[in-house]
């Protein structure tokens, strides 16, 4: 196949943009220099991703394109690196997502382009790296570095609580993963080995697994986030950049989810059907409650925000239901919500861009002066409702129906929630979209213009795509969620 | 063997005391330039003795059996004892010559503390070990107070010398007990007498925790740290970088080599004690850190919080506790090193800094400069990639392999609070507007400018190829 290291220049391809972009002067002319450096840098890296897809062997459950050196000479740490059907579409999803972000404060972004730009380019290289990492230290390295660029970038670049938001971001999510550190050291204690390929299995005795579960369930738990851990999400994606919430609600919560299958899932199986109860509680607290709280919120980024907190709710129904479909439909939403809520929050920085207000109340009638911009609105709340024909349909109902082989009272509650997430989101639109305009402030609102049209319109292509096409995307993982399942049944069958 | 009586000048002591002699005269014959030659001519006398040590055999020191041992711990440790003064007489030669101070003992000085410091970690008895202690804390007193105009340097010397003399003092006793129980002063026969016992008598017991108690001064942990934030405040910046490097190496090195040479067998005895300072060092360091403005008062408080993280390491008293402590003490040197290599070059208004509010507006200004300081906060709150996470790493893999997990998690619950101010210095630099921009002013001369650069060097790429650094400290044997 490809006898060249095509998963370590996906990695490292950003990082080598920012450092070229480093010894960039930065002034009035240049700051275009940059922009378009960093552009250039995360397009390339997206064409070498679709390479992976394209060679993709659909029919090897275990990981492809491995590189492996030794990294420690004293323990089994490796620079390890692959890919398999569930970290693919992670990988796709960051090298997607990341040029729209740069497309998309391409404007905008006016003071200390430079940094902005070696942020963002740092933020692809760490997360395409954790996802592609098959070493726990690799990860948990890639994890933890994911935070310096983002603090930043919520820190810089951010709205008037940014500061507040981004410390918030970054403790919270630090509190969470350093006891994840003390979880891989104890495994690795025990097994003397960090390979995730190896780990994945039932290496634990029960007592032991049952504490490693807790300790990256507050990881992850965190990250994806779950209730009653998801309080930092709000306040980090309203004070951040448009740019950087498209990442932060895209991929880094989905960092939560990927870690749940991998760690949870594949390395914990006894401790996760003891915690299961636990999980579907809190995931459905969390959909029907943070449903409810979106529908009284008055900012618009703040009811998307609530809205990821109920989406991924699903998604951790989908994982810890631990049966193909669920599972499929937990990757398929992940990945829908990475394309639909990174899609609206690009729309809302649209609106932003013109008003510098994420009032509700302050719009309005938008579609009689934005006719294109309510269609392509319009694409995306459908997704995020899950629609049938939209991507938001396929993770929803695969996730329903897994469920109801666990438990009905699991399928009411996602389902109260789906149809929570239809009120509030067509409320949302209705609100901002139709009627006749009755602010001033509106009435030369210019529609979406060719910068926007390139950012908006690939994402409602994949978005439809997606909802026609699913198996395009479940086939490449279907043998990998199988393998976790199947060692996760041999391990309760004991 | 001793065959050859030239031999006796190449062992790395005997040589550095005879050089800091030679120093002295040379700097007090000089007429002019004094403090400048003086302190080339010791950076010349310590690479020089580093060569002399990474040399140094055995045999060499066969004659001093009694007083000083010799291993490979030992010598890594004077080796980055030798290093830290190196930098840091390199980096505060421009600052001391910025104030006018311009007395050539300080190199001197600082010659005397290190010769103090290679004894204190190779003592291999409590006689030589007091007398190596004493002459290194002497030089810091004569160090910290050297500013003789100014009240505020003067009030820390005297502070350090009143403390230092009562820790002395309380050390001592616990010497006198540890030897009136055990009849012997070397560490060797000390362990060979106890190894005849389960259980250590009360008057060991005593004397046990009294040199603890010294110790934990010295290393300044908690609730023996007081003296750190003030003495850390008033002295000159320069000395205050050469206390936060150096004399923790030596100490850090004294209070391993005392637990587990002489006391192995006893580790329930001291094991408590040194748990007990580990987590209140890691969590007053990370608490009191957060309320201060001044950044050296701040280092002190997140030296402190370091020093609990290295203790965890001795809590674990393994041969991966040394692995780690070696790791993190370098990766705490290197840190140092370059945060003080900024700090003495940071000019606000012509006065060099202090508050660490006058850092606003420096990304506008000095935007590498805020970059090397943010990535060396990072580093010290461990966030990886930065060498500063390694050290964690290594010290937890210490406390798992001997099952001390509730340590561990207090461990990492203080390096989250720590974050936190840590954090704040990146805030302050990045986040706020500043009004008055271009007062900060960034004046590094060549020299400190290649120290600074290789410790951000290794800051940075240590990741790269962590073997080298790890293969070292693997072999280390106390």
């Amino acid at each position: 196949m490809i006898d060249w290291p095509l998963v370590s220049v996906i990695i490292f391809l950003p990082f080598i943009g920012a450092l070229i972009i480093l010894f960039i002067k930065e002034d009035e002319l240049t700051s275009i220099n940059i922009k378009w450096a960093a552009l250039l840098t995360t397009l390339g890296t997206f064409i070498l991703s679709l390479i992976l897809w394209l060679q993709f062997d659909y029919s090897n459950p275990s990981y492809q394109y491995e590189e492996k050196f030794r990294w420690f000479d004293d323990f089994n740490f490796f620079y390890h690196v692959g890919v398999d059907g569930i970290s693919l579409f992670m990988i796709l999803l960051s090298t997607f997502l990341t040029p729209l972000c740069i497309l998309a404060s391409w404007n905008n972004i006016k003071k200390r382009v430079k940094e902005y730009m070696l942020s963002f380019l740092f933020l692809e290289t760490v997360m395409i790296g954790m996802f592609a990492s098959i070493d726990i230290l690799l990860f948990y390295i890639f994890f933890e570095a994911v935070l310096i660029p983002m603090y930043l970038i919520i820190g810089i670049w951010g709205g008037n609580r940014r500061i507040y938001a981004s410390f918030k971001f970054f403790l919270y999510t630090l509190l969470g993963s350093v006891l994840m550190l003390i979880a891989i050291i104890v495994m690795y204690r025990n097994t003397s080995s960090m390979s995730i390929e190896f780990l994945q299995g039932n290496y634990f005795s029960y007592n032991t697994q049952l504490f490693l579960w807790l300790a990256f369930f507050a990881s992850f738990a965190v990250k994806i986030p779950m209730w009653p851990f998801h309080t930092w999400l709000p306040d980090a994606h309203v004070e951040a950049p448009t740019a950087g919430s498209v990442i932060l609600a895209g991929v880094l919560l989905k960092m939560g989810g990927y870690g749940f299958i991998r760690f949870s899932l594949g390395m914990l199986p006894e401790a996760t059907e003891f915690f299961i109860p636990l999980i579907m509680t809190l995931s459905i607290v969390a959909i029907v409650y943070t449903s409810l709280v979106a529908l009284a919120q008055t900012d618009i980024k703040k009811l998307i925000a609530y809205s990821s907190v109920a989406h991924m709710g699903i998604v951790t129904i989908g994982i810890f239901i631990v049966n193909q479909q669920g599972l499929e439909g937990a990757m398929m939403q992940m990945i829908s919500h990475g394309l639909v809520s990174a899609a609206l929050f690009l729309c809302v920085g649209v609106i932003y861009d013109r008003m510098h207000t994420r009032e509700i109340e302050f719009y309005g009638g938008l579609v009689q002066r934005m006719p294109l911009y309510a269609t392509v609105f319009m694409i995306f709340m459908l997704g995020s409702v899950g629609l049938p024909g939209t991507s938001g349909f396929i993770g929803e109902f695969l996730v329903i129906v897994g469920a109801f082989k666990y438990s009905s009272y699991v399928v009411i509650g996602a389902a109260f929630g789906i149809i929570l997430s239809a009120v509030y989101m067509l409320y949302l639109y209705k609100r901002i979209i139709f009627g006749s305009i009755t602010n001033n402030k509106l009435a030369d609102i210019l529609d979406i213009n060719t910068r926007e049209k390139i950012i908006l319109i690939p994402l409602a292509i994949s978005v439809i795509l997606l909802g026609i096409f699913p198996n395009l995307f479940l086939d490449p993982m279907r043998l990998s969620l199988e393998l976790i399942i199947t060692n996760y049944e041999i391990a309760n069958a004991k | 063997m001793l065959n050859n009586i030239y031999n006796i000048f190449f062992i790395p002591e005997i040589f550095l005391a005879c050089s800091s002699f030679v120093c002295l005269l040379f700097g007090l014959f000089l007429k002019k330039n004094a403090f400048r030659q003086t302190s080339n001519l010791a950076v010349f006398v310590l690479l020089f003795t580093i060569f002399l040590v990474y040399n140094d055999s055995e045999s060499n020191f066969a004659n001093y059996k009694s007083l000083f041992s010799h291993s490979s711990f030992i010598n890594f440790f004077k080796i980055l004892a030798l290093l830290g003064s190196i930098a840091s007489i390199i980096i505060s030669k421009d600052y001391f010559l910025g104030i006018k101070l311009k007395n050539f003992e300080i190199p001197v000085l600082f010659l005397f503390s290190t010769l103090g410091m290679m004894l204190m970690i190779a003592s291999n008895n409590l006689m030589s070990m007091y007398l190596a202690i004493e002459l290194q804390s002497l030089s810091l007193y004569v160090a910290a107070a050297i500013k003789r105009d100014s009240i505020s340097s003067a009030e820390s010397g005297v502070k350090y010398f009143i403390l230092g003399a009562l820790s002395s003092g309380i050390l001592l006793y616990g010497f006198s007990l540890i030897y009136g129980f055990t009849g012997s002063m070397n560490f060797d026969d000390i362990s060979f007498y106890l190894s005849k016992y389960d259980n250590l008598n009360l008057g060991l017991i005593f004397g046990l925790v009294f040199v603890m108690v010294g110790l934990a001064f010295k290393v300044s942990a908690v609730p023996f740290h007081m003296w750190t934030p003030d003495v850390y405040e008033g002295a000159p910046n320069s000395i205050t970088g050469f206390f936060a490097i150096v004399p923790k190496i030596a100490a850090v090195a004294l209070i391993y080599r005392f637990c587990l040479v002489p006391f192995e067998n006893f580790y329930l005895e001291w094991s408590q004690i040194i748990l007990f300072l580990s987590i209140a060092s890691m969590f007053l360091g990370a608490i009191a850190a957060i309320a201060q403005s001044n950044i050296k008062r701040l280092l002190a408080y997140s030296s402190i919080g370091h020093i609990g993280y290295i203790l965890i390491a001795l809590v674990a008293a393994n041969d991966d506790g040394i692995k780690a402590a070696s790791i993190y003490m370098f990766s705490y040197m290197i840190m140092n090193i370059a945060i003080f290599a900024i700090l003495l070059s940071l000019k606000v208004k012509n006065e060099y800094l202090i508050n660490i509010s006058d850092l606003k507006g420096l990304s506008k200004s000095n935007p590498i400069v805020s970059l090397s300081i943010s990535i060396i906060m990072l580093s010290m709150a461990g966030i990886p990639p930065f060498i500063g996470f390694f050290g964690k790493f290594y010290v937890f893999i210490a406390a798992i392999e001997q099952e001390l997990y509730v340590l561990s998690v207090l461990g990492v619950l203080a390096s989250v609070i720590s974050a936190f101010y840590y954090l704040r210095i990146i805030k302050i630099m990045y986040f706020d507007e500043s009004k008055s921009e271009g007062i900060i002013n960034f004046k590094i001369s060549f020299q400190s400018k290649i120290i600074l650069f290789l410790s951000l060097f290794l800051i940075i790429c240590f990741i790269f190829y962590p073997s080298l650094l790890i293969n070292i400290s693997a072999s280390l044997t106390i």
